[in-house]
């Protein structure tokens, strides 16, 4: 139990002695990611392996947050020097601790190699997937046990808070973050500080602060790989959060499909309840504060704050109209405020190093840094942290490695079903709120979906359309029936009835639905029809018009074929096709019989000569 | 089917403790408590709690319709999840599903007759490295193909897997 401000320094000062910078620690990425790739395997064969190897007094083994390259994953790092080691198996750690750990050698196989010239990078520095990030908020992860609060004490955790509750009254913290130029990470960009301005100032007793951490856009998941690898940074920053409006209750909602990072934030509340960060007379301030966890239950819509706050009061999360907005009138009707993962993440470190040095990053309206997931046709899939004002280019091509298998890049999704599609002539956009939704797309939740040229964008567009209409909530018409009409044109479409008008018909039904809907869902549904629309307009008038699919994707207009000259008759296609179109003699050319093929498209996927063609 | 618990009123009660919980918000934990250990809502157990948390049963069956994590059908044995992300369906996870579904005779949301497996989807796990993905019984399979899947299912259930 830490009482004030001077133990708390005391224990980070004794913690800090035991943790040598100079002595060998390993971390093993235990993020969703790399445990699906087997980490926690070799997490238990390093343990029992450097014990084997009688390094176990020399070494720290730690399994940690995710650092973002999920893509290599399961990723290894060693420190001091910062060796990153990448698709460790368990049969690798024999050498990776007799090498490396006992040795002091590097073990060249598990080094990163250059996509281009095959060059070993040994250090996670030099790799160029980290080399261009300014990790401020994923820097953490991977240097830190996210179920262990001494961890994060040593490593200056919870200053923040004793720094804001030994000396700066409320009203000073909100300047401090105003200054700091903080916008809401959620994706709408409202001025953090200004949202916490009004909910302080609104009268009345009760309070409270909420996080929302239902990330539920497909692609992204930072929020996930925060809460799980550093969820104190999140207690901290709502610690700070409620000190500053008044409130003595915080909520965090958290999505059910994201089981481990609900589990790492309740083993985080119960360690600082215990330290007495969180409870009655924090660090002797006389401030009190208590945090809940509430686990959602598969509902998109329930990102939507009123949503939200409905589902944490135990009733179906249908939105109401704004205003009164949460500030003034939000959970139980009393004065609310919410904010996402990353914004109150990023509360400790404005209050730490101080406004100034925070809105250094970032361009003039949008200032520091953001995480976004870059997903789909891309050669290095994760987490990337840059400055906002970063170009999409330098995202998708430096950072992410560019498109795999030699495809031509096509546009790349910002935004999820709330967002759109920018193609290729604007890839030297600086990212930030305003250019994005000038694009026709949104900042959002940051997660970037690669498309290269398979992927038909009208197509994609009836994707997102089939999700919404399974999300609507179904309270308002224009969001329940509006999209549906949508969803209709579009698979029409798609099937190659697409009529003359449908185009137009699109956008009149997309402008009405943007309109008249109750919520952020409805009103932001059609973005994906219409930045398509605006940037595509090609690809729908080729379905219409020609009935053709120009990306080769949607099944009723194209036919799959068996070039002769390449094919080997290997027989692999002849064996999966679940519909038995497929037929011809062993290492002969094999066809395909149009009538029967169901263009599954399984048997392209699968034949390593090239030989399915599809037209 | 008979592997399934069977509904017992006296766990539901356990469940609901001593009734001096915050109003509205727990008869959400509470259902989710239930779901997940039967894997499904069962009928009357709704009724109990409703009896019991003096909500109107027309509230309780709203919320335990509107989230997709609540079932009122028995769920199977073994569930089978396709992620149907962004990530994962430029990918080619529709394949997946579709190869998968046909090889159990089943629609995603449906459950085997035999009561042995479910195939659902999920809107992104998060997990899109790893894309297009397959959680079966909790377990991730990354990078599937149509061809993976099939040999996946015919791995691990050797004795057949329904149609």
């Amino acid at each position: 139990m830490i009482r004030t401000c001077d133990e708390l320094v005391d224990l980070r000062n004794s913690l800090s002695a035991q943790r040598d910078g100079n002595s060998r620690y390993v971390a093993v990425c235990g993020g969703t990611g790399c445990r699906a790739l087997g980490s926690e395997g070799v997490f238990g064969a390093l343990e029992s392996e450097i014990k084997k190897q009688g390094m176990d007094d020399q070494v720290t083994l730690k399994m940690t947050g995710c650092p973002g390259f999920c893509e290599k994953g399961p990723l290894v790092l060693v420190l001091p020097e910062g060796l990153s080691y990448q698709g460790v198996k368990v049969e690798d750690v024999p050498d990776l601790v007799s090498k490396t750990l006992v040795g002091g050698e590097i073990v060249e196989s598990l080094l990163y190699a250059d996509p281009t010239t095959d060059e070993k990078i040994a250090y996670e520095s030099e790799i160029p997937f980290y080399a261009r990030q300014r990790p401020q908020l994923l820097g953490m992860n991977s240097r830190l046990d996210p179920t262990s609060i001494t961890d994060y004490i040593a490593l200056e955790g919870y200053v923040a808070l004793s720094k804001v509750l030994s000396g700066m009254s409320p009203d000073d913290v909100i300047e401090e973050v105003t200054k700091a130029g903080l916008r809401g990470r959620g994706g709408a960009g409202f001025p953090t500080g200004a949202k916490w301005r009004i909910t302080r100032d609104v009268p009345g007793d009760v309070k409270y602060v909420i996080c929302n951490a239902d990330e539920g856009d497909p692609g992204a998941f930072m929020d996930r790989a925060m809460v799980e690898g550093n969820p104190h940074r999140l207690l901290e920053g709502m610690l700070i959060g409620g000190h500053a409006i008044g409130a003595a209750k915080g909520f965090v909602y958290v999505r059910a499909e994201y089981p481990l990072a609900a589990e790492h934030l309740r083993i985080a509340i119960g360690q600082a309840r215990e330290y007495g960060l969180l409870g009655g007379n924090i660090l002797g301030s006389g401030f009190d504060f208590d945090i809940e966890i509430v686990l959602g239950a598969g509902a998109f819509v329930c990102g939507e704050e009123t949503a939200l706050m409905a589902s944490i009061e135990g009733r179906t999360g249908e939105p109401r109209p704004r205003p009164p907005y949460p500030s003034v009138s939000g959970l139980w009707g009393k004065p609310t405020n919410i904010n996402n993962v990353k914004t109150w993440s990023n509360v400790p470190i404005i209050i730490e190093g101080g406004a100034e040095q925070y809105a250094q990053t970032g361009t003039e309206r949008s200032k520091g840094t953001k995480i976004f997931s870059l997903v789909g046709k891309i050669n290095n899939t994760g987490l990337v942290e840059v400055p906002i004002g970063t170009t999409l280019r330098e995202l998708i091509f430096d950072v992410g490695g560019g498109i795999p298998g030699g495809k031509e890049f096509k546009a790349v999704q910002i935004g999820g079903p709330s967002g759109g599609c920018i193609p290729k002539e604007h890839l030297d956009t600086p990212i930030d709120y305003e250019s994005l939704t000038a694009l026709g797309a949104m900042m959002g939740s940051g997660g970037m979906v690669v498309c290269d040229e398979d992927i038909c964008m009208v197509d994609l567009a009836r994707y997102f359309m089939t999700f919404v209409q399974e999300e609507s909530c179904g309270k308002c018409v224009p969001c329940r029936l509006g999209t549906r009409a949508m969803l209709e044109v579009l698979t029409r479409i798609t099937e190659g009835e697409g009529q003359v008008g449908d185009i137009e018909y699109l956008e009149e039904l997309a402008q009405q639905i943007k309109q008249s809907s109750l919520c952020g869902l409805g009103q932001t549904a059609p973005n994906p029809v219409l930045s398509t629309i605006m940037n595509f307009r090609d690809e729908y008038e080729a379905h219409i018009h020609d009935g053709r699919c120009p990306s080769h994707a949607c099944k009723p207009l194209i036919h799959y074929s068996i070039d002769l000259e390449k094919c080997t008759g290997c027989g692999r296609c002849l064996h999966d096709c679940p519909a038995g179109a497929i037929s011809g003699a062993k290492k002969e050319p094999h066809s395909i019989d149009p009538e029967v093929c169901v263009k599954c498209g399984s048997c392209y996927e699968l034949c390593k000569f090239e030989a399915v063609l599809v037209e | 089917m008979e592997s399934r618990p069977r509904f017992d009123v006296s766990e539901i009660e356990d469940l609901l403790g001593d009734g001096k919980d915050d109003g509205d918000r727990s008869l959400m934990a509470v259902l989710e408590e239930i779901q997940a250990r039967y894997r499904y809502l069962p009928k009357d157990a709704l009724i109990l709690v409703s009896e019991r948390m003096g909500v109107p049963l027309s509230q309780t069956y709203s919320v335990a319709t509107f989230y997709n994590g609540f079932s009122l059908k028995p769920k199977g044995k073994h569930v089978i999840n396709v992620c149907l992300g962004t990530a994962c369906i430029v990918r080619g996870s529709r394949r997946v599903l579709d190869r998968i579904s046909e090889s159990l005779g089943i629609q995603p949301g449906e459950t085997t007759e035999d009561g042995q497996f479910s195939l659902e989807t999920v809107n992104c796990l998060g997990a899109c490295a790893l894309g297009p993905i397959v959680v079966m019984d909790g377990d991730h399979y990354g990078k599937m193909t149509a061809a993976k899947a099939k040999k996946l299912l015919a791995e691990s259930f050797p004795e057949g897997v329904g149609a």
